[in-house]
Order: C-alpha cells, then structure tokens, then sequence
C-alpha cells in the first residue's frame, strides 16, 4: 500500500517527466501526466473538479466536443468496436413521450468510483480533487475496471499506437478514459471538450470547482434541477446533466 | 488410510509419453497464442471495448472453480470423516493445485500486460476482489500442497484432519471470491445479485468431481490398476446430487431474478431471445451439461457403465464451459441501460446487443490452461504416490472397517 501511494505521488508531479518516462512500446513514450502543474503543489481536495452538461443545449447534430477531445488527447478518432473513444455522443429517446435528447457522455469522474474499487493494483485512482485516471505504469491490462464502469466510459487499447500527444500518456495493452483534461485544468485551462462546445456557440458543457460556492458551476448547480446518470447506484459523480 | 499402500505410476508405458506429448503441444499452442496476442495486442482476438473478457476468462474462470470443486473429494474424506474417500484425497488434492495453475496462467496470459505480472503481486488494492483473489489463490496453493504432505507423510498424518477443515474453509473462500468478482459489478445486471456467490459454488462441486471422476477412471484403467465399482458407483452418486443441486440453483437464480422488473431485459435475453446465448444456456448448460448426464447416471444400465459414466462426466464439463459463456460473454453482450425508458444509439455501440466471435489465438490459449493441468496432474501422479495401488471393493471394505473398528 505505502508502495503505491508512494509511486502515486510521484506519478502525481513530485518529480518532472524524466523520472516517469518509461517507455511501453517501441516508439512510445509514456510520460508523467501532471507536468503542467507546479511541481511541489499537489492535488486539493479542497476543489472538486466537475462539468455540467445542459442538453437544451446540446445540438443533435454537433460532435465539436468528440473531435476536439480526440485531438487535444491525441486519439485517432476510431468508432470501430475495438478503438478508444473517451466522449461520445448519446442520442436518447423516451420510449413514452418520443422525446429526443442528445448529450455528450464521458467519464463522470465519481466520488465513489466502481474503477477504482475493483482496480486490483491501484493503478485506477481518484486524485485529490477529484479527477479519475488512470496510471499507465502499474495497470495491468486486466480490464477488471471496464467491466465495473457503469457509463461504459472506459477503453482498452487494442494495439499499438502512433502520434501521440506529449502531454497525455498512452500506450497498448492498458485502459484509458476522460481525463477531464487533467494537463489542461493543472494549467488553469478549461477542459477541450468544453471549449469546444462554447466555441460552437452551443455553450452546452460547463467546467468548474464543484467545491466553490462562487464557481458558476456550484450556482447552477444549485439553482436548476440537475441529474446525476444512474443516481440509484449512488456514486456521486462529478458530472450532472440538466433537462434529462 | 494407512493400510492402504500408495505407489507412484510408472509413467514408462508409450501411451503416457504419449498423453504428455500431445498435452505437452497443446501447451504450446497456448503460449505461443499468448505471445502472439501480446505481440499485436488484443486486436487479433475477438475481444472489443464492448465485451473486454473473452474465451480466455471462459476457461480460465472455469478452471478455477473447477479446482476447488476437485477439492471436495478430500474434503469429504478429512472434514466430514467419510473413510472410503480417504484413499481418493491425494488426488483430489493434486488436481486441486493442477486446475488452478491451468486457470491461473491462462488469466495472466490474456492480461493487456502480462509483463507487469509483478506488479499484480506488490502493488495491492484491498478494497478490490481481484486483489483478494490474489491471496485466495496462493493461499490455497499453500494450504492445499501441506494438506497433500499431511497425507502422504505418516508422521504428519495427525494433522490431516485440521489442515483438511482449513483447505475446506478456504476452497467456500476462493469460489466465493472467484463468484464475487462478478457479484460486484453492480452496474451490469447480469451480475447483480449476491446469488452468483453460492451458485458458484454448487457447480464448482459438480465440476471438479467430473474432472476427478474422469481422471481417476482413465488413471487406473491405462495402469491397469483395480479400481471397484464401491468407488466409482459412489462417486458417480454424488456427481448426480451436485448437478441436481446446480440445477436447482440455475432455477432459484433466474427465478428470483424475474421478479425484479429492472431484470427482465436480461432475463429474456438469455433465457428466450439471446440468440447463441439462449442455445448455449439451454442446450448446453441445463441439457447437456444437466439433464442428459442425471438421465444418464440414474439410469438402471447405462448408470453402472464406466464408459457412460466417463461420457457424463466429460458432458458435465462441456456444460460448465457453456454455463461460463453464457455468464460472461453473454452478460456483458447485453447492453448497459444508462438511461432508463429510454431508447438509446451512440457511435460506441450504447443500446445495442454486442457481438464476440472468438478468435483462435485466444480459444487455444483457453484450451492451453486446459493441457497445463493436465501436464501438472500427469506428472504429479508419476512422481509421487498420489494414487492407491488398488482400490477394489475389497480394500475399500477392509480400510473402512479397520477404520470403524479403530473408532
Ligand atoms: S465514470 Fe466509470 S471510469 Fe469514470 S470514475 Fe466513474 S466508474 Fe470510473
Ligand atoms: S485494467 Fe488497469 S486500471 Fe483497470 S482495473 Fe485493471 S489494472 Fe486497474
């Protein structure tokens, strides 16, 4: 145990990307992820990073989000059945009513995160304030963590990989998912799937400290009915949905 | 026990160089298979991001609960005092160890990096039933190896008894932890239900005794050893009761499930409209790996034949491999509701039933676990004295009077 907290919080920035580069495949470097953020600050759990999706908003046709996340992470944008996809678009339709939704649907970074449980050495993990990841260097590969999630938000990499983003790690044989942009947030940016849609003038995906009163996202939070996806399993995600 | 005198097979004949060849290939097979998926990654299997455990985990998972069931047969002998299966205990023990090796590797094998294997051993989750299981299966490795050593060496034959209630406890443990790691993916409603637990281990009974049944019966004839209808008709009894009693549970298991409206989809998918899942489910679990062996064992003739006895046993655990896929392929091929009432379509195959097809790599590496224990119990009975010189009815009679007068 000591060992992994250890090697977590190395993992988590203590030491620069030298240290935690390591090398996965032939032509694939895994680097430290948290490089962005000052080195000798860690994670606070006094900020719980979160997003909130207003699917008034969201626009059926749009997937500015899915790209974007694809290129800021460096995912090759792969739809077939074994590639990464760590956001997609989810068009829902009441069976009742005939109401369409549409909505982006990613890792919900939970408080009480199944992945994390059922990770068997500890590479599944919650930081700090929040954000769930995944440390490239001690999973293994036994995709326990997939079988847990109950959003279907996390992806096994089938093969080899090629162009690769620096800043995000990957490499065949582990899980990956959502970061919520983590290199991005450590840098006081918002996350890429956001941006995007705020650039599309959709402004239908909010970032922010749920942990902030004074966060736009904690007053909405608390002034408009919002929904947490599979509430009845109770593990108070980080991303909530509004008009589902 | 101790009037009976055990010998080690001679292991000379060319049938037995034989048998290790052709598992000895099989073997191969599987590792080569292993290396080749490690080489190009999971891509060459049949394995996606919508099911992400394939025919690997279906034998791997398999031989695990297979080799707790193999343990019963000692258990009975040193736990619940039953003399006439003390002779068979030794065995039961080695293919015990033999099945879970099998299972083992093939799980480790078919990890995303097996070359991190070490890591899975220093680097421990404890909220996690894999992390649990990690110790499960060492634990019982160890206790199982000292329980075989109380048994064969005369000085420690006192502590048979104690050791054999710990290996007991820890084989209900160990299924319990193998069931246990489906029992917990609560989002998956195949999984759902604290049932998976003890079904696990009922038909891990039923699985081992085929196993042990079919080994003890090809041991003794190919050695030519005397092997009595006391044993084989008593054994054979009780692989009757422990279908029975899976069966029951099967019914108790879906039942219960039907009550649940949240369960129905589920439900309907294996039991009516699931496709290859239904057949599997049907046909392969509950009729041949069910009915036709208890019609076949209770029957007046073919009952008392060996060679049908070996044939239903050999159907017991083509059934235990369907009942495998049918719970973890087909549980994870039925889609995961996010929204309930809703219809639901994403480009990551939300809302629709996931297809698998197995590919061979990952099938022979399967069946590679398979020739691993098969190795392991071949040598084991040809290196040490597992098995009994004979086991007619009249030495089954006399150690179980001399035992009952001794009481
Ligand atoms: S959504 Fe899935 S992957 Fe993300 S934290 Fe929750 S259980 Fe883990
Ligand atoms: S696949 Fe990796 S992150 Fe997921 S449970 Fe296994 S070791 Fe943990």
């Amino acid at each position: 145990m000591s060992c992994a907290n250890k090697s977590r919080r190395e993992f988590l920035g203590t030491t620069a990307v030298a240290t935690a580069s390591l090398a996965v495949a032939p032509g694939v470097m895994l680097i430290d992820m948290a490089h962005g953020r000052a080195p000798e600050e860690a994670a606070s759990s006094s900020v719980r990073w979160g997003m909130l999706v207003d699917t008034n908003k969201c626009d059926s046709g749009c997937t500015d989000c899915v790209t974007a996340c694809n290129t800021e992470n460096g995912l090759s944008g792969d739809t077939s059945e074994t590639g990464s996809q760590w956001i997609r678009k989810v068009e829902l339709k009441d069976m009742r009513t005939g109401k369409a939704t549409s909505l982006p649907m990613m890792c919900q970074h939970c408080a009480e995160p199944p992945c994390v449980d059922v990770c068997p050495t500890g590479a599944s993990f919650k930081r700090a304030d929040g954000i769930v990841l995944v440390d490239k260097h001690i999973c293994i590969g036994c995709r326990y963590c997939v079988m847990a999630c109950p959003y279907k938000a996390r992806s096994f990499i089938h093969e080899a990989l090629a162009d690769q983003n620096p800043d995000v790690p990957r490499g065949k044989g582990v899980v990956e998912s959502c970061t919520m942009c983590v290199h991005r947030v450590d840098k006081g940016q918002t996350t890429a799937c956001a941006e995007a849609c705020t650039k599309a003038g959709h402004d239908a995906i909010l970032f922010g400290d749920l942990n902030d009163a004074n966060s736009e996202i904690s007053k909405r939070v608390s002034t408009f009915a919002t929904k947490q996806v599979r509430a009845d399993l109770g593990l108070n995600t980080g991303v909530r949905y509004q008009g589902i | 026990m101790s009037s009976i005198a055990f010998r080690q097979i001679e292991g000379r004949s060319a049938g037995y160089y034989m048998l290790l060849a052709a598992l000895g290939l099989f073997v191969l097979f599987g590792l080569g298979s292993a290396y080749y998926m490690e080489e190009h990654g999971h891509i060459v299997t049949g394995m996606t991001n919508q099911v992400v455990w394939g025919m690997p985990h279906v034998f791997a998972v398999f031989l695990i609960v297979a080799a707790s069931g193999a343990l019963n047969v000692a258990s009975i002998g040193s736990v619940f005092g039953k003399t006439m299966y003390k002779p068979l205990a030794p065995l039961s023990g080695l293919l015990a160890i033999a099945l879970l090796a099998g299972g083992l590797t093939v799980l480790m094998l078919d990890l995303g990096r097996p070359d991190r294997v070490i890591i899975a051993m220093t680097y421990y989750n404890f909220k996690s039933v894999f992390a649990w299981n990690v110790f499960l299966y060492t634990g019982f490795f160890t206790i199982v190896a000292a329980y075989i050593w109380t048994m064969m060496e005369r000085r420690m034959n006192v502590f048979t008894k104690s050791v054999g209630v710990a290996a007991f406890i820890w084989r209900l443990l160990l299924t319990t932890g193998t069931g246990s790691i489906f029992g917990f993916l609560v989002a998956r409603q195949a999984y759902d239900s604290a049932l998976l637990a003890p079904m696990f281990i009922i038909m891990s009974f039923a699985y081992g005794l085929a196993v042990y049944l079919l080994v003890l019966m090809a041991a003794y004839s190919h050695t030519n050893r005397p092997l009595g209808d006391k044993v084989v008709l008593r054994l054979k009894k009780l692989l009757a009761v422990f279908i029975s009693a899976s069966l029951y549970f099967v019914a108790v298991f879906h039942m219960t499930n039907l009550y649940f409206a949240k369960k129905h989809g589920i439900e309907s998918f294996i039991l009516v409209n699931g496709g290859i899942y239904t057949q599997l489910f049907w046909i392969g679990q509950i009729l041949i790996g069910g009915i036709l062996p208890l019609v076949i064992l209770f029957h007046p003739t073919l009952g008392k034949s060996r060679s049908w006895i070996a044939i239903s046993s050999v159907m017991v655990i083509l059934g235990g491999l369907a009942q495998m896929y049918v719970t973890i392929i087909g549980g994870q091929a039925f889609p995961l509701e996010l929204f309930p009432g809703m219809h639901e379509s994403s480009s990551f195959y939300d809302g629709v039933i996931h297809g698998y097809h197995a590919s061979l790599p990952e099938t022979m590496l399967g069946i590679g676990g398979i020739a691993i224990a098969g190795v392991i119990a071949a040598f084991g009975i040809k290196v040490l004295r597992f098995l009994p010189d004979s086991l007619d009815d009249k030495v089954i009679d006399a150690n179980h009077g001399s035992k009952a007068l001794s009481k």
